[in-house]
């Protein structure tokens, strides 16, 4: 629960004076509170930096290291201090993540030592402001790339060959990495110069070069020489393709080996030589085997082993390939809006190029490059990603943040439950790891449980009363009809949608097979929303089960699995649209109530 | 037909003040410049000792209250839509947020429209230090909905559903639609002496005072502080 809650519960409770007169049963008694009322100032002596602040302050997380027991065993007796021998710079942001309930992140702090220090104060990364989250979480990105090309660098080094390697482990070695030995040297730099050769080849054979004799006309040298360009092709294909051979044969895993990126690109590289070979001299194909061709440059793609540079290239490509995608759709509405406009503008006119739209795509795509109106897409794109993760990722982060906050609390109610009835001594009430603040919130909802004269009960519980409730009311026929059919309304009243939704769960979870972490990501989660009106939690809780999550003005459309309608056999009830399957397998009711489900986020 | 073209010229202008909002980039500002003047407010409550006199609080219960109010609302004032935040977070179960507006309305006796620090040591006062009557005065404040001194049939009802809103929906026994009904109705039972459909305060607290489970749990609170 966030911090400030803490402060205000002796008012909740107080407020709850208010119930008394309306309770149908006597109120619990409340909770044993033995600590000491008056609050004290507490020494904190970090690296020789003192820091003082009230022993409520750090209270209020009771989670952490700072607000729980564990601090005691930093305790100095002598100085009658907690002293901790960490950075002091770190735990003033720490320090002030109790005072203000906001956790800060320091620009110009490395974002490592600062997870280390999080992870020993107990403090989870998630609850970081809004104002800082962002850039929080685009350098641990960064972080994480660098992290993984140096693995790799590590991976790929000069490591000493295990003893006892065979030899495709040994060719393997040294197809990665060439400094290892000679052999392997000379390969590198043999394949190196052909590739060179085969892209220098394919570009000067469209050189006119000096017709021959007894002709004017000027001919591109690859039909002069073709002799002489066949063969060069073939011998670097022919490289190529033992080059290629060989790395199948060596590769530790060949269908890993064979779904890489450099795979690809080499098999792209010589199959229009081989295509060529098998293809009949026909005129009608050769303008296709022409355009295969132009594969032929691909190879200059395998240049990508040989520099690091490249390499890095494309992992910077596929890191910001979500930005690049929409950089891409939105230069294409672009062109499609303007070339349709020129195309209408110029309908009437004799003479104009534009004979349809496409037509005029051609000159809107010159005309916007030229004038660098790409730029001005850069700029657009810039805002939108701002835009983007403000409102998209932070709204994520919000409901997810809400959702275990909610779990959470639940759970732990619902426990508490559990050990009081198991306990069945209502006057000592049995204290696990619960802080003061724990007992005394569930001592309020008890309160309001006696108010009402009806228990808090989970979900799945739930849904299982409702089942045996109708159908204790379809199988006794017997009673007056007033009375039958107005518990049936109310049954079905209390519960329809959840009955319906619960037999078609049932049907759904056993025709697909679903497992528990990947209904649990919110990967494909699409969140349709134009604002976000500041949401009180009331209204997202009270809708919460209701899984179109009516927040305002949202919308949501779940895209996870195709699952296929289940057929209506249900008893009596046609069972709705397949919308509603799925935001049950989303629900995943299979969980116990337990259990702290986690929420993955990830950005799209 | 006047009304039509005065309102067409008021949205003609709006247009062009937008247009120009546009052209000068200063379309957004202004909103940010509204959110701005409004954290400005900020209030102070009296002097540490006029509060003691007030309230049945010693200085440093009042003191350790004011610190945790004034971390949570810097600005010293507390409305609707935070309070209503607040206590939703303590039943996330259910919606809290139309007891809440009760409750809010009921801390709020000035009807200022927000809770400063006084209203709120006020209210704690009484419900936590307060004797039997004023507790009871309190409640009964907090159930007369329109303040007109009398609780009748429809401000009961509307209570007794903002508390069953607060369950949820996942209770047990599963919440029959006529539940907030029929407690009201065993209310009215209990409370109203002379059945004229409404309750009056001294109605309320005789009643209130006849019944020992009652009087019981109004001791329950004392030591939330």
């Amino acid at each position: 629960m966030a911090a400030g809650v803490a402060t205000w519960l002796p008012f909740a409770r107080a407020a709850a004076v208010g119930w008394l007169p309306l309770a149908k049963k006597t109120m619990p008694k409340p909770p044993v509170d033995n600590t000491s009322r008056s609050d004290e100032i507490l020494y904190v002596n970090v690296s020789g930096v003192r820091f003082q602040t009230w022993k409520n302050t750090l209270d209020r997380y009771p989670d952490t290291l700072l607000g729980s027991s564990e601090k005691e065993f930093f305790y100095n007796e002598d100085t009658q201090e907690y002293f901790f021998d960490r950075d002091p710079e770190m735990f003033r942001h720490i320090l002030n993540f109790y005072r203000t309930g906001k956790l800060h992140y320091p620009r110009h702090e490395c974002i490592q030592a600062f997870d280390e220090e999080l992870a020993f104060y107990g403090i989870v990364p998630e609850i970081i402001g809004d104002c800082c989250m962002e850039e929080y979480r685009d350098r641990k990105k960064e972080n994480q790339e660098r992290l993984a090309e140096d693995t790799e660098a590590n991976e790929a080094s000069d490591a000493p060959l295990p003893p006892h390697s065979t030899s495709r482990e040994r060719l393997w070695r040294a197809f990665e990495n060439p400094h290892t030995s000679t052999m392997a040297l000379v390969f590198y730099y043999v394949t190196g110069f052909f590739i060179a050769v085969s892209v220098i080849a394919n570009v000067v054979e469209t050189v006119p070069c000096r017709p021959p004799k007894g002709s004017v006309k000027d001919l591109p040298c690859g039909e002069k020489y073709q002799l002489a360009f066949f063969c060069m092709d073939t011998a670097c294909v022919l490289i190529f393709t033992f080059e290629y051979l060989m790395r199948l044969f060596a590769a530790p895993s060949r269908c890993k080996f064979m779904r890489s990126v450099m795979s690809v690109i080499d098999v792209v590289a010589i199959m229009p030589y081989y295509i060529g070979l098998v293809m009949p001299e026909n005129e009608d194909v050769s303008g296709a085997f022409v355009t295969l061709r132009v594969f032929r440059v691909f190879r200059i793609f395998k240049f990508s082993r040989h520099s690091q540079g490249l390499r890095i290239l494309g992992y910077t490509l596929k890191s910001c390939a979500s930005e690049l995608g929409f950089l891409l759709f939105s230069l294409t509405m672009a062109i499609i809006i303007f070339a349709t406009v020129m195309f209408y503008a110029e309908k009437g006119t004799k003479g104009s190029t534009f004979t349809s739209i496409p037509a005029s795509f051609w000159y809107t795509i010159v005309t916007m490059t030229t004038l660098g109106l790409v730029k001005l897409d850069s700029v657009l794109q810039k805002h939108w990603s701002q835009v983007y993760h403000q409102n998209f990722i932070r709204l994520k982060v919000r409901l997810a943040r809400i959702r275990m906050a909610k779990k959470g609390t639940t759970n732990a109610f619902l426990q508490y439950k559990e050990d009081r009835d198991r306990d069945s001594d209502s006057t000592a009430l049995c204290v696990k790891n619960r802080s003061a603040f724990e007992h005394q919130h569930h001592h309020l909802l008890h309160c309001l449980e006696k108010t009402t004269n009806h228990e808090f009960t989970d979900e799945m519980n739930y849904s299982e009363l409702c089942m045996t409730e109708s159908v204790g009311f379809r199988t006794s026929r017997s009673t007056s009809l007033s009375s039958q059919q107005g518990a049936q309304n109310n049954s079905t009243g209390c519960c329809p949608r959840r009955a319906r939704r619960r037999a078609a769960m049932r049907l759904a979870n056993s025709t697909v097979s679903v497992s528990r972490g990947s209904v649990q990501e919110l990967d494909t989660l699409h969140i349709k929303t134009t604002s976000i009106p500041p949401q009180t939690r009331s209204s997202l809780n009270a809708q919460a089960d209701d899984l179109k999550l009516n927040c305002g003005e949202q919308d949501f459309t779940a895209a996870i699995i195709s699952i296929p309608t289940p057929p209506a056999n249900t008893p009596d009830e046609s069972l709705p649209p397949s919308p509603a399957p799925i935001p049950g397998i989303l629900r995943n009711t299979r969980a116990t109530a337990y259990t702290h489900d986690t929420v993955k986020i990830s950005s799209l | 037909m006047a009304g039509c073209a005065k309102r067409c010229k008021q949205g003609l202008v709006k247009f062009a003040l937008s247009l120009h909002k546009l052209v000068t980039g200063s379309l957004i500002k202004d909103k940010a410049d509204d959110d701005l003047e409004m954290t400005m407010v900020c209030h102070r409550p009296e002097g540490l000792d006029q509060l003691e006199a007030q309230t049945n609080f010693s200085k440093r219960e009042l003191q350790v209250l004011y610190r945790g109010f004034k971390n949570e609302c810097p600005s010293g004032i507390v409305n609707e839509e935070t309070f209503k935040q607040i206590y939703s977070q303590f039943f996330p179960h259910g919606d809290a947020s139309t007891y809440a507006h009760y409750l809010f309305n009921a801390f709020d006796a000035g009807h200022t429209g927000s809770i400063k620090f006084e209203d709120f040591v006020t209210a704690l006062s009484i419900l936590l230090r307060g004797s039997v009557t004023e507790k009871l005065q309190w409640t009964f404040n907090l159930y007369d909905i329109n303040r007109d001194g009398y609780i009748n049939k429809e401000e009961m009802t509307d209570i007794v559903r903002a508390i069953y809103d607060m369950m949820g929906k996942y209770t047990y026994p599963v919440l029959k639609t006529d539940a907030p009904k029929q407690h009201v109705d065993a209310f009215f039972q209990k409370m109203d002496k002379n059945r004229d459909g409404v309750v009056t305060l001294d109605e309320f607290i005789l009643s209130c005072q006849e019944d020992e489970n009652i009087m019981r749990s109004l001791q329950l609170f004392e030591n939330v502080i």
